[in-house]
């Protein structure tokens, strides 16, 4: 029976969410990065905003980043229908919709850890390669990034993980369209509301592996030092 | 050629006006934690900036607030020895010593693979002989003794062709059996430096050892800069005097020609000559207390006294006064047997300090 399942199931929420993870990941990866090493230098009040306005889709329900997606990208909007119209460029309903949802779900996770892990650098290492006559970027490259790997690996991990099972935001942006945006987390809600638990248990215990084996990945990585 | 500092910074309250010109040599900045000793030297480093002044090295301005000049650390070319020698941990001893040629835009390899030039690593690995610690090469920071930690940082200095050297504390993260060899290496390495070497400390055995002056610093003011013969013999005030080391100083006035009241201690001496116009405070070393009325012609009478142990002498704290300060007196341990308190101690007339405020 358990073969008939896997031979009869659709595979693509697998494929879609993976994919939309990885992308998520990338994107938070760098953007994350570049604002933690703008801000954790910063003056305490300059700190104290820009790090509550970039938290902010952390503690607010996703549906209400899904609300102001729409706001931006809705077709009928203004900004949205200038990027169709100009660009081809369409958020609403398409895959660019889950990434777009699920980055900025998983941003402020990226950001936090990062700016925790520079924060932390010793300031001397960074004075010391000053005096060297080591540039900027090449203290950033040579001196902060890798004296802040733990945090940065953790906090990466933590991203792509809550980007693979972002359901609020994407749900609204992106719709659940079988094959194209329908991601594990809506499948599930999906099948869960036709009473299929089969299904549901099924990509259910998926998802539970996949989080489990990266979470024992990200421990294995910081563990090392 | 010289390092000439005038800096004002207020920082965190803690006011800070350094005034003072560092020849070639090793410059101590001698003074209690928190006097504004780390504060100056960031300010030369470029790490921090002054409020206002000017900083000039070799002739180069550095730093000039009314001039609107402001060097970047990178620029400066002075090197930093951080108290815990600031090493990076992700690098390689070899590594470590060839960021050093970071600023050097000739040892720099263009193109795929960038990095040093082939004779820039042998540069490096020499420099690693010399400081002996050529066979740690591709170790990593922590797994490094202090001593060894210390001779990287060094090297990493040394590749780096400063200017001017600033010296945070070097032995204060040493145990102290390794302090002594480690300063003894340091002196040779400073020795044949031929540059401006500023070396904080609050040790006053450090400073005798390592450096060619003195600069006593007290709430963020170089209080007296001297040479160094001359800041032991007579620091001059009384915050110099107990930053090098002068256990006994009691408020002083004089009362008549040569006589000069004690009033921390209740006694009045009388001297045959040399009075200066103008003194606030005597101090009296404890190990110049002598026994033998030859020795001296100023008698502190022993009113009251009690012994404490130290592993290789013994201190005697004695008033010379009934309501007087204990004054203290250091002398030798000989086979372990308290001594025999006198009735009298003396001293000599030259080794009573006249110290101002």
């Amino acid at each position: 029976m358990m073969m008939e399942f896997l031979e009869k199931a659709d595979f693509s929420p697998l494929f879609i969410s993976l994919k939309t993870g990885i992308a998520a990941t990338v994107i938070c990866f760098f953007l994350g990065i570049f604002a933690a090493s703008r801000i954790y230098r910063a003056g305490p009040k300059t700190k104290a905003l820009l790090d509550g306005l970039l938290t902010m889709p952390l503690v607010l329900p996703p549906t209400v980043a899904g609300f102001f997606l729409l706001l931006i990208f809705s077709l009928k909007r203004p900004f949205g229908n200038a990027l169709y119209t100009h660009f081809g460029i369409k958020a609403v309903q398409t895959w660019l919709g889950c990434v777009i949802a699920a980055s900025v779900i998983a941003f402020p996770l990226m950001y936090r850890n990062a700016r925790a892990a520079f924060e932390q650098v010793d300031e001397n290492l960074i004075h010391a390669a000053r005096t060297l006559g080591m540039s900027e970027w090449e203290i950033f490259r040579r001196v902060l990034m890798p004296a802040a790997k733990p945090g940065i690996v953790s906090g990466t991990v933590l991203t792509f993980a809550r980007a693979l099972g972002e359901y609020g935001a994407t749900s609204m942006l992106a719709g659940n369209i079988p094959g194209k945006t329908g991601t594990i987390a809506q499948k599930i809600a999906m099948v869960i509301q036709n009473g299929d638990y089969a299904t549901a248990g099924f990509w259910t215990a998926v998802i539970i592996v996949i989080a489990f084996v990266i979470v024992v990945i990200m421990n294995l990585g910081t563990s090392g030092r | 050629m010289p390092l000439e500092v005038n800096i004002r910074k207020t920082f965190d309250g803690f006011q800070l006006h350094m005034e003072f010109t560092a020849e070639d040599g090793v410059f101590a900045f001698l003074g209690a934690s928190g006097s504004g000793k780390s504060l100056t030297c960031k300010c030369i480093a470029g790490i921090m900036t002054p409020d206002e002044g000017r900083i000039v090295l070799n002739g180069r301005v550095l730093y000039d607030s009314e001039r609107k000049i402001n060097l970047s650390p990178q620029q400066r070319r002075v090197g930093y020895m951080f108290q815990d020698y600031a090493l990076f941990p992700n690098m390689t001893v070899l590594e470590n010593v060839l960021c050093g040629f970071s600023g050097n835009e000739a040892a720099r390899r263009r193109g795929p693979g960038r990095g040093f030039r082939t004779e820039y690593i042998e540069k490096a690995n020499d420099l690693l002989t010399r400081f002996q610690i050529s066979e740690l090469s591709g170790k990593y920071p922590s797994e490094l003794s202090g001593g060894q930690k210390q001779r990287c940082a060094m090297a990493r200095i040394v590749a780096q062709e400063p200017e001017a050297v600033l010296l945070d504390e070097p032995f204060s993260a040493l145990d102290s059996h390794l302090r002594w060899q480690m300063e003894t290496e340091m002196r040779t390495i400073l020795a044949s430096m031929g540059k401006p070497v500023i070396f904080v400390t609050h040790s006053r055995d450090e400073v005798f050892h390592l450096a060619d002056r003195v600069c006593a610093i007290k709430d963020g003011q170089a209080e007296v800069i001297l040479d160094k013969k001359a800041f032991f013999e007579n620091p001059g005030t009384r915050t110099a005097a107990l930053l090098s080391g002068c256990k006994n100083i009691s408020k002083a006035e004089r009362k008549g020609p040569g006589e000069v009241y004690a009033a921390d201690w209740g006694v009045t001496l009388h001297f045959r000559e040399r009075i200066p116009e103008q003194f606030d405070f005597i101090g009296i070393r404890a190990h110049y207390f002598s026994m033998d009325p030859k020795d001296g012609e100023h008698e502190f009478e022993i009113l009251e006294s009690h012994v404490t142990e130290d592993p290789f002498e013994w201190t005697v704290s004695f008033r010379a006064a009934p309501e007087g300060q204990m004054i203290r007196w250091k002398l030798p341990k000989r086979n372990g047997v308290p001594p025999e308190i006198p009735r009298y101690l003396y001293v000599r007339d030259e080794d009573i300090m006249f110290l101002r405020k």
